[in-house]
């Protein structure tokens, strides 16, 4: 990292420092309670019964073989469903169990609870379950064709969307074009799904502790499922560890509650890692086609693109990736003319929805990748062409939505470059073998080992879009000199406990925030996704925070007869702009209650017409990436040396914060890049486990240079952008270029590697 | 108790024999894996209900030089860590190099070699540097005691030669005089399982080079044919082989390999993979080109 | 499933009593379903993690690789074990400071295997320090800061042990 961290020193924990978690020491200590900590005495065990087959039909289900076993308390199917018997954030078309049909390895079938895991366990094995197999759908291009049978009864596409932009009859006289695949993605977090519901006497309500990602929304598809009011079904945050999208959906909220309302005793759920692999949606696996044609000097003149996303089985949030990725198309380029097809269809692979990037990630990969073979066919450096194109604010999109963010394109991309260098050799100064592609298996010496630099650079869209008012709540509330903060913002490790804090001592002046339980007993945050939560919460907590202290200098203005609009908060005092008065804030708060409760929206977006065409977006982020890799081509393995990175944040509300999600956030690009993917042959996964599903440790994630771009943007309520998505979107296409370019050393020619993650035997062998 | 911890290697076996049908459970490494994925009955029924756990037996946690002989015998509780240590690590390095590339530190704080053995999965660490140096392992059971050769032991994917009731004692290597090395290839750069490995070693005494493989047929093979055409190619003393050999050499041990497509990798880059590890590991050993 | 007798853990000092426990039960699981010690995480049942690390007799191993009725005799430490609570360990407190914190729950073993290393190796380069702690994942930090933190404690300690 640069120096611009500032860890030491700090006179008070405001905006722009970087004060330490409030909820760090517990988690250092082990107290912090996560969600899979909650239990207790007479609490049972929930367990879920998961289809073996991609695609058949249910004959029947003879659940009586479990019921026999010891301790077996209940089993529950798709018959014990009292409400709804689908959810889905956005079409219902998910069941809570299946009944006729199951549609994906792993889809839920039946639930039991139990008073011990390995009696759980035991009585899944007993249930018996008679399949007749049915033929899977599993390629996309079939669903499209509609040469396979619709496997739901929502029909096999999910979302076809156009966008046609300028002259679609326009060429460049350069023209380049490819087709990029990237493989199924897992969020992969540690905390493993968990949950403790706790039933009302007499069934009338239940009270959920969970890990998720918006509460509110849970609770709607909840109630609806449980046939219970909204009211009667109680969220509570449990310990989220970590989420990266995974969270949004829902996954045994429903198993968990019909279980303890059922029973009348608490029961609680934990996901193992294999389960974990089953029953959360993953990131879309693509296959995307794109021709960019351009002027001799390298100005894009026009994109045609072909995006084909394969949601799985149920439809999720995959309309709304694919909007994303069809719209990030020409990616943080100027591009007048676009002709762009998109398709989001169901398969009986595992189910998509939200990961990290959303789209973009897919998008992004191809735009970078044709970025340098434009540069390559131009004769051009990948950082002159990237400049070249570069978008700024005021620029209008392939969709006819003006760029009105702040958009430091240019800037990004210099201050990338200007980072230094790493300064060790390949192998190190030391000649480690550790240090080379390969690490400790010492498959390689330096002579065999290349290393090359690559590029990658990205625009992401923040919040929701497509007329979505995903609005957030913060109560805000004022006494003593102290302030106490109310907000349904699900902290999932990002830090936003930290910087709300931060938000209240700034705007008014207290240093004691105390933060009160993150709960459905306010209104909805929206959900922790979308790089949403800094400008949607904070600004929320902003402004509940403003009108409180508003409230306080009436009261101060009252009191000394001043003019309340000549207050203002200095450091921990009120003052008069225009006179002597100051007083503390405690003062003046004392035996006082000002307590504000405020929604925070965002300006309205529009859903895109039938030709692609609106304001479908809210605001944009952008980042470059820079990768320096060593490779190994004759065995293609490969070492990350070192990213590079400046990322638009606006403004760094918490710096350290900042970091943190960009080098976490680059960890994930990287995983994409070389090793991370769910493998599913015939419809079945092949490597649900932490053995074989691979990700970055310690020797695999180099060192991060890091420069924070700050430029306010006047549309976000404190100048910040959301800063978690953006470090994992170009990080990947720039680590992919960097082998490229490695390879390209070798024999002058290289290879071409369109498909991530990029495997040993795509580097090594020559294609069949 | 249903879990028994002998101390001394008689009690072990006199449990074993006493309790038919009983876990052996050493480092743990790979028997709790199969216990938590519930793919090891365990504890009920007609399940194992009785555990024998030898991480106790101070005979399993030692190694001796014979010096007369020219032979290390490792216990078969010795721990990949104490594998790392001096002076083990430098008596036996392609065992040392193989022994860093296991799991994590916590992995090789507990995992043993004789429950590498015992496993005998193809991409077992330290097979193909016990299978080079053909090592010998010593078993014991309530019948008494018996030595097989290494390769006689691993008869398949997961399966051994062992006898019910026999458990493996120690493991007998020679010291070589030559190098030796030990080559893995992962996709990740820690903790990841053989997509294919290699080890190579060489004796200037008895003037040969032999080559065994992992993770590239249902046990580690060694490569006779290699081995027979380096003997032919390499000078012991000077360290030097010729370019155009150490390519031959490449393909014989490839030709030698009988992997297999799977989630992991290809059959096509393993054999390849094992190629190129051959040839750097002979160049390795032998870094002189002859005049 | 058979319920065995009772046998005794010796954890962070204190004997502790476990009855009526299935054969199978992992130390991970006893020391969090049946002890309340929910400091040591389980995210992987596979020791491909190292969420669940902890010491026994010494020895950095995943607790969920133990099968915990072997255990009986030896030493266990959790990360309760470290320090009481509300006065955090060098390293607890470095890790919080370096920003090596987010979501949390690899932490816990983070704490444990980076204080097992600066115990063995009070100096650790940076090779040295991704070495000795890839056993651990974390998938929210991308380990920047956790390197940071480790070498902070490092640096403290040299300097706390050198004289003025």
């Amino acid at each position: 990292m640069t120096a611009s961290v500032a860890v030491g020193a700090r006179a008070r924990d405001v905006v722009g420092t970087s004060p330490a978690r409030p909820d760090g020491i517990a988690k250092v200590q082990g107290t912090f309670q996560f969600s899979s900590d909650l239990g207790g005495d007479g609490v049972l065990w929930g367990m879920t019964l998961r289809s073996p087959h991609p695609h058949a039909r249910i004959v029947s289900i003879d659940v009586g073989p479990a019921w026999r076993i010891d301790g077996v308390a209940a089993v529950l199917t798709a018959d014990d469903v009292p409400g709804s018997p689908t959810y889905g954030l956005i079409s219902h078309d998910q069941p809570v169990f299946a009944r006729d049909v199951v549609r994906y390895v792993g889809e839920p079938i039946a639930v039991v609870a139990a008073d011990h895991p390995e009696t759980c366990r035991r009585a899944l094995a007993a249930i018996h379950v008679e399949y007749e197999v049915l033929d899977p759908l599993l390629d996309p291009e079939a669903a499209i064709a509609g040469t396979h049978p619709p496997i739901h009864p929502d029909g096999n596409v999910i979302r076809h969307q156009r966008i046609l932009c300028g002259d679609p009859d326009v060429t460049g006289e350069v023209v380049v074009e490819g087709t990029y695949e990237l493989g199924m993605q897992d969020q992969a977090f540690l905390g493993l799904e968990a949950a403790l519901a706790i039933p009302d006497p007499g069934g009338r309500g239940v009270e959920l502790h969970i890990a998720t990602q918006w509460l509110h929304e849970d609770r709607a598809q909840l109630a609806a499922c449980l046939d219970l009011p909204v009211e009667a079904v109680r969220l509570v945050l449990g310990g989220v560890g970590g989420a990266f999208g995974a969270r949004e959906d829902i996954s045994l909220q429903v198993h968990c509650c019909l279980l303890a309302l059922r029973l009348g005793r608490p029961v609680r759920m934990a996901y193992s890692r294999r389960e974990s692999f089953l029953g959360h949606v993953h990131r879309h696996p693509a296959r995307i086609w794109m021709r960019h044609h351009a002027t001799a000097d390298g100005e894009i003149v026009k994109i045609e693109a072909r995006f084909v996303l394969d949601g799985g089985a149920y439809a999720s949030t995959s309309s709304a990736v694919l909007l994303n990725a069809i719209t990030h198309t020409q990616g943080p380029y100027r591009c007048p003319n676009a002709v762009v097809d998109g398709w989001a269809v169901r398969t009986n692979h595992l189910p998509c929805g939200a990961m990290r990037g959303f789209g973009v990630v897919q998008a992004c990969f191809a735009h970078e990748s044709q970025m340098d073979r434009l540069a390559e066919a131009c004769d051009l450096d990948p950082v002159e062409i990237r400049l070249r194109n570069a978008m700024r604010t005021g620029d209008v999109l392939i969709t006819g939505q003006p760029m009105e963010s702040v958009a430091p394109v240019e800037r990004c991309i210099r201050e990338t470059a200007a980072l230094p260098l790493p300064d060790e050799p390949i192998g190190g100064h030391d000649h480690d073998p550790m240090r080379l592609p390969g690490g400790a298996g010492r498959t390689a010496d330096e002579a065999h080992v290349v290393r090359g630099i690559g590029w990658g650079v990205a625009m992401k869209n923040l919040m929701y879009s497509e007329g979505f008012d995903d609005y957030s709540t913060a109560r805000c509330r004022l006494a003593d000199g102290q302030a106490t903060l109310k907000f349904a913002t699900a902290e999932v490790g990002q830090g936003f406990v930290t910087i709300a804090a931060q938000i209240a001592r700034t705007v008014l002046g207290v240093d004691e925030v105390e933060l009160d339980r993150i709960d459905t007993q306010i209104g909805s945050a929206g959900s922790t996704s979308a790089s949403r939560q800094t400008w949607m919460s904070g600004g929320a907590v902003d402004a509940a925070c403003r009108q409180v202290r508003e409230r306080l200098f009436e009261l101060v203005g009252a009191a000394h007869g001043i003019d309340p609009l000549r207050l203002a908060i200095d450091g921990t005092d009120v003052v008069d702009t225009a006179g002597e008065l100051r007083v503390p804030v405690a003062e003046a708060t004392a035996g006082v209650v000002i307590d504000e409760t405020v929604e925070y929206h965002h300006r309205p977006t529009e859903e895109l017409d039938e030709l692609g065409q609106g304001r479908c977006h809210t605001a944009f982020a952008f980042v470059a990436h820079r990768a320096v890799v060593d490779v190994d081509p004759e065995l293609g393995l490969v070492k990350v040396v070192q990213v590079a990175t400046a990322q638009d944040v606006g403004r760094a509300l918490n710096p350290l914060s900042v970091v943190g999600q960009i080098e976490g956030g680059i960890a994930q690009g990287l995983g994409l890049a070389v090793m991370e993917e769910i493998v599913q042959t015939d419809g079945v996964i092949r490597n649900a486990s932490f053995t074989d599903y691979l990700l970055p440790t310690f020797l695999d994630m180099p060192p991060v240079v890091a420069s924070l771009v700050e430029e306010p943007d006047p549309q976000a309520p404190l100048g910040a952008k959301g800063v978690g998505e953006p470090p994992c979107i170009s990080s990947t296409p720039a680590i992919v270029a960097a082998i490229r370019d490695a390879l390209r050393q070798v024999d002058g020619v290289g290879r071409r590697l369109d498909r991530v993650p990029v495997r040993p035997s795509d580097i090594a062998l020559e294609r069949q | 108790m249903p879990v028994l911890t002998p101390v001394s290697l008689d009690d072990a076996v006199r449990l074993l024999d006493a309790h038919p049908g009983a876990l052996v459970l050493a480092g743990g490494t790979d028997l709790m894996v199969e216990i938590n994925e519930g793919h090891r009955p365990i504890g009920s029924g007609g399940d194992p209900t009785v555990v024998v756990a030898v991480d106790r037996i101070a005979e399993l946690r030692t190694w001796t030089v014979d010096r007369g002989a020219d032979t290390v015998t490792i216990g078969a509780g010795v721990t990949y860590r104490e594998l790392l240590d001096e002076p083990l690590a430098s008596l036996l390095p392609a065992l040392a190099e193989a022994s860093r590339t296991v799991g994590s530190p916590q992995i090789r704080n507990a995992g043993t070699l004789g429950g590498n053995l015992g496993t005998c999965s193809p991409a077992g660490d330290g097979l193909p540097v016990l299978s080079a140096l053909d090592a010998v392992v010593h078993l014991v059971s309530a019948a008494g005691r018996r030595d097989v050769d290494v390769h006689d032991l691993m008869v398949g994917v997961k399966r051994t030669s062992l006898a019910p009731g026999e458990l493996i004692e120690s493991i007998t290597v020679p010291l070589l005089d030559g190098w030796q090395g030990y080559s893995k290839v992962g996709v990740r750069n820690a903790m990841v399982i053989a997509t294919a490995s290699a080890c190579l070693v060489t004796d200037r005494s008895s003037r040969t080079v032999r080559i065994a493989l992992g993770s590239v047929a249902p046990t580690v093979v060694r490569c006779p044919d290699a081995e027979a055409f380096a003997a032919g190619v390499v000078d012991h003393d000077a360290r030097t082989v010729p370019d155009d050999a150490v390519a031959r050499f490449g393909e014989l041990v490839a030709a030698t390999s009988r992997p297999i497509d799977d989630h992991r990798s290809t059959a096509a880059y393993r054999r390849h993979a094992v190629e190129v590890m051959a040839r750097r590991l002979l160049r390795r050993a032998f870094p002189g080109r002859p005049a | 499933m058979t319920a065995m007798e009772v046998y005794t853990l010796r954890v962070n000092g204190d004997d502790r009593e476990v009855a009526d426990a299935w054969l199978g039960e992992s130390l991970l699981y006893v020391l969090r379903e049946r002890l309340g010690l929910l400091a040591a995480k389980g995210a992987c049942e596979q020791g491909e993690c190292g969420s669940c690390s902890v010491l026994v007799d010494q020895h950095l191993v995943c607790s969920c690789l133990v099968l915990a009725a072997s255990a009986v005799g030896r030493e266990i430490v959790t990360v309760e074990g470290l320090a009481p609570v509300g006065v955090p360990s060098d390293v607890q407190r470095a890790f919080v400071d370096a920003g090596a914190v987010q979501c949390g729950f690899c932490t816990p073993g983070l704490v444990m295997a980076a204080t097992d290393l600066l115990d063995r190796i009070p100096d650790p380069t940076d090779m040295q320090i991704r070495e000795e702690l890839a056993g651990n994942v974390c998938r929210c930090t991308g380990y920047g800061r956790l390197v940071a933190a480790v070498q902070q404690v490092a640096v403290a300690r040299r300097e706390a042990g050198e004289p003025a």
